[in-house]
């Protein structure tokens, strides 16, 4: 194995890792914020428990989020300096917004989580919004950096340099607003459903428990409002994705050969040998219908595109999927909730209900993952789409080995620790009731 | 000058890394050090002093890194290839102290386990900036080579040398200084743990003469070209005002003016980095990368000043509301 493929694995890594720290940090604020306006409206002090509760967790996963949110700033360097070098001054614009939204997140956390007996409750509460506003904000920025990897723009191309570069064109790519858009609600819709698993969890042995089931409330509320709205994005994500990426499409599709009424595959294996994909559900036209509204449309197939220029089809097509299926079943559980609370029936009085929740808390998280791999391995094999091979943009520093084993290791017992400490907030957020039934769960 | 006006916003951010950042490592020195009947007090007391401000103290360092990029992208790709080690060492260090301290606070575990947390973070917060110095030193050298954005100098170049060394020893030293000098603000309302912190600022600024000599002696040999810009008119200027500063820091600790001190001693780091920074101009990675060959285009830059002037304007409030809120008592 090569330093190339190192260098990958470390960087997907981190990837992998810091997005779960930053789609919380972008969530539970939000969170905060509405258990604390809540306490501001109706004086009840379960709200000023749960949002103080809430931030001991944010305040942990805050930190690890941010540590290793300043470890991925160098290893853009570190690993990938041949393309920091020719695009740090087209996506650097997007990167320093994202350096002032993050600092100004950093200030008010302080301000929130010290700042308790220190500030007039109004003040307070308004801090705690500039921390999810700018965490949102902070988010916006990121992404649109990594949508200009997926949709190159503003900037010519001349002799292998860039010229007339142009960073706001660059930073309002046609990719923007779509990965935009599907990240922010996805940050939602998987803090909602994991923060209503917690809840839901305790909620099991101790249904009358009034903090709970007002956590649950509020973190059901969001996830439930979020998740139709990813639906509608994630289709309209998946039409421009056709139209500005078609191999990385394709890919996601399993999709190989170029043909109208295309049908839409679910599962299967995609074999490049055959161009064919093996074993998988197919409906007749879906994609032809999903991506263009019309069963006849011509869906542009992998065989367009030589070999070389293809992702990898199988990991591409089944994280696409697992996405999907991952975010269908959210919406299925939200509507199973809506309706339940429409009828007036009391969310936390339902047991299957709370099961059902307790087992999907991880979704939105597997969706997450599932998704990124979907657009990073998607545009393999460009570091910038149609520009720049990442094999050329990586680092000439042998031994990339140990850097990948160390910083997995380093991650892997953060995660533990991380994992340890919630679940002790947990715990103490319970009190003694809950704490024997947690206690008997996990033995 | 655009390119100029983005390297003094980076000298800036630079030094405000220092005077809050490197404060807060060295608060877990003195944490690591902590001893005698007090040194759960102590330790508690810094904990304090720097929990509600480090996680913003520490953006300065990304503040940094991201102009850099932006502003110099062939000098950011020329320090992370030529310094892809230490820095690796660095950021295992910055993860380590980051995660070990929100950890200790919010793990309400067994004595033993706090303790180790402890460890973790003294024992982070000693490497971490002592290879922040050594990695700033070795820019310094004029041993990274590099021909048409090519190392040619390989991945042990500059950081090794004895300049660099002493220049990370000098980083610990000064911010455990600093730190000291601050926490005598911090405690005012315990004369006992005053004391303690006094002495420690009194004892690591005497300390600081010394390296300050070596790395002084060490850049003759280690960093030719610096040590020739010391030779400039101001330079003898800057160097007494810096020795001054020093010295009014070490009388106002011995007299007990606190607030002078910290006056004293943020002056001084905030001279020695202007100083290092005007040896080292026109420099990023000396000889090879410069601040007029390795910037990005106009555009980009004339945005990113633009962007920087927009930024500052929710920054600076928001930071003054920060110390406001946590530090404004002492000062009154």
């Amino acid at each position: 194995m090569t330093d190339f493929f190192f260098a990958r694995s470390q960087m997907a890594m981190s990837l992998a890792f810091h997005i779960i720290f930053a789609a919380l940090g972008i969530g539970m604020p939000l969170l905060m914020a509405i258990a604390e306006g809540m306490y501001l409206r109706t004086s009840k002090p379960v709200y000023l428990d749960l949002s103080k509760r809430w931030s001991r967790g944010t305040a942990i996963l805050f930190a690890v989020g941010a540590v290793s949110g300043t470890v991925l700033s160098f290893e853009l360097g570190l690993l990938w300096p041949g393309f920091m070098k020719m695009a740090g001054a087209i996506i650097g614009m997007p990167f320093s917004l994202e350096g002032f939204a993050f600092f100004t997140e950093a200030i008010f956390i302080g301000v929130y989580l010290y700042g308790w007996n220190r500030l007039s409750p109004l003040t307070h509460w308004l801090s705690g919004l500039i921390v999810a506003v700018s965490g949102i904000f902070s988010g916006i920025f990121v992404v649109t950096a990594n949508a200009w990897m997926n949709a190159p723009a503003g900037f010519k191309m001349v002799d292998g340099q860039f010229t007339e570069i142009d960073p706001i064109a660059a930073m309002f790519n046609p990719a923007s607003f779509h990965e935009v858009l599907h990240m922010t609600l996805a940050a939602f819709v998987a803090t909602g459903f994991a923060v209503a698993a917690v809840h839901a969890f305790f909620l099991r042995r101790d249904r009358d428990n009034l903090f709970h089931r007002c956590a649950l409330g509020i973190a059901l509320a969001v996830a439930c409002v979020s998740i139709p709205l990813q639906i509608l994005s994630g289709d309209y994500s998946a039409r421009v994705v056709g139209r500005l990426q078609p191999a990385k499409l394709a890919a996601m599709e399993a999709h190989y050969r170029t043909q109208t009424g295309a049908p839409l595959l679910l599962g299967g294996i995609p074999n490049n040998e055959t161009r064919t994909t093996d074993y998988a559900l197919s409906i007749p036209a879906g994609l032809s219908l999903l991506l263009d509204d019309d069963p006849n449309a011509r869906v542009v197939g992998l065989e367009e595109f030589p070999q070389t220029n293809w992702p990898n089809v199988r990991i591409v097509h089944w994280s696409f999927d697992l996405m999907v299926a991952a975010g269908m079943a959210l919406l299925a559980l939200a509507a199973w909730s809506g309706c339940l609370w429409w009828k007036g029936r009391p969310l936390a009085g339902h047991p299957r209900l709370l099961y059902a929740l307790v087992a999907a808390g991880p979704l939105g998280f597997v969706a997450i993952e599932a998704g990124w791999i979907v657009t990073e391995v998607g545009r393999q094999p460009w570091i910038i789409y149609g520009v720049m091979r990442t094999e050329n943009a990586v680092t000439p520093m042998p031994g990339i080995v140990a850097p990948f084993v160390i910083f997995t290791a380093l991650y892997i017992f953060l995660a533990f620790i991380v994992f340890f400490l919630l679940r002790r907030q947990f715990i103490e957020t319970a009190g003694p009731v809950s704490e024997s039934s947690a206690t008997q769960t996990h033995a | 000058m655009l390119e100029l006006t983005v390297a003094i916003f980076m000298l800036l951010s630079l030094i405000l890394y220092a005077l809050m950042g490197g404060a807060d490592f060295g608060g877990g020195m003195w944490d690591l050090l902590a001893a005698g009947p007090r040194a759960v007090r102590q330790r508690k007391a810094i904990a304090k002093a720097i929990g509600p401000i480090w996680e913003a103290n520490h953006v300065w360092l990304i503040l940094v890194v991201v102009l850099l990029f932006t502003g110099f992208p062939a000098g950011f790709a020329g320090m992370m290839t030529a310094l892809n080690i230490p820095l690796t060492a660095m950021l295992i260090g910055i993860v380590l102290r980051g995660s070990a301290f929100i950890f200790r606070n919010y793990d309400s575990g067994s004595a033993t386990t706090q303790r180790h947390w402890s460890e973790v973070f003294g024992v982070a917060s000693f490497c971490t900036p002592f290879f922040q110095g050594m990695i700033l030193g070795a820019l310094t050298t004029g041993q990274i080579r590099i021909e048409n954005g090519q190392i040619m100098s390989g991945f042990f170049a500059g950081w090794l040398t004895p300049f660099a060394l002493a220049c990370g020893v000098f980083a610990l030293g000064l911010f455990a200084f600093l730190a000291a000098t601050y926490l005598t603000l911090d405690t005012q309302d315990q004369p006992d743990l005053q004391n303690d912190f006094r002495r420690r600022a009194l004892w690591s600024g005497l300390t600081l003469a010394p390296i300050a000599g070596v790395v002084f002696l060490a850049s003759k040999q280690g960093a030719p070209e610096m040590y020739n810009g010391l030779t400039h008119w101001w330079a003898p200027l800057l160097l007494v005002w810096t020795s001054l500063m020093s010295v009014a820091a070490l009388v106002a600790l011995w007299r007990r003016w606190f607030a002078l001190a910290r006056i004293a001693a943020i002056s001084q780091v905030t001279l020695i980095l202007v100083g290092w920074c005007l040896a080292q101009y026109p420099n990023l990675v000396t000889p090879d990368l410069t601040v007029s060959n390795a910037h990005a285009p106009e555009i980009t830059l004339r945005l990113l000043v633009l962007a920087l002037g927009a930024g500052a304007i929710v920054l600076l409030p928001s930071l003054a509301f920060l110390f406001h809120l946590f530090k404004g008592k002492e000062t009154r």
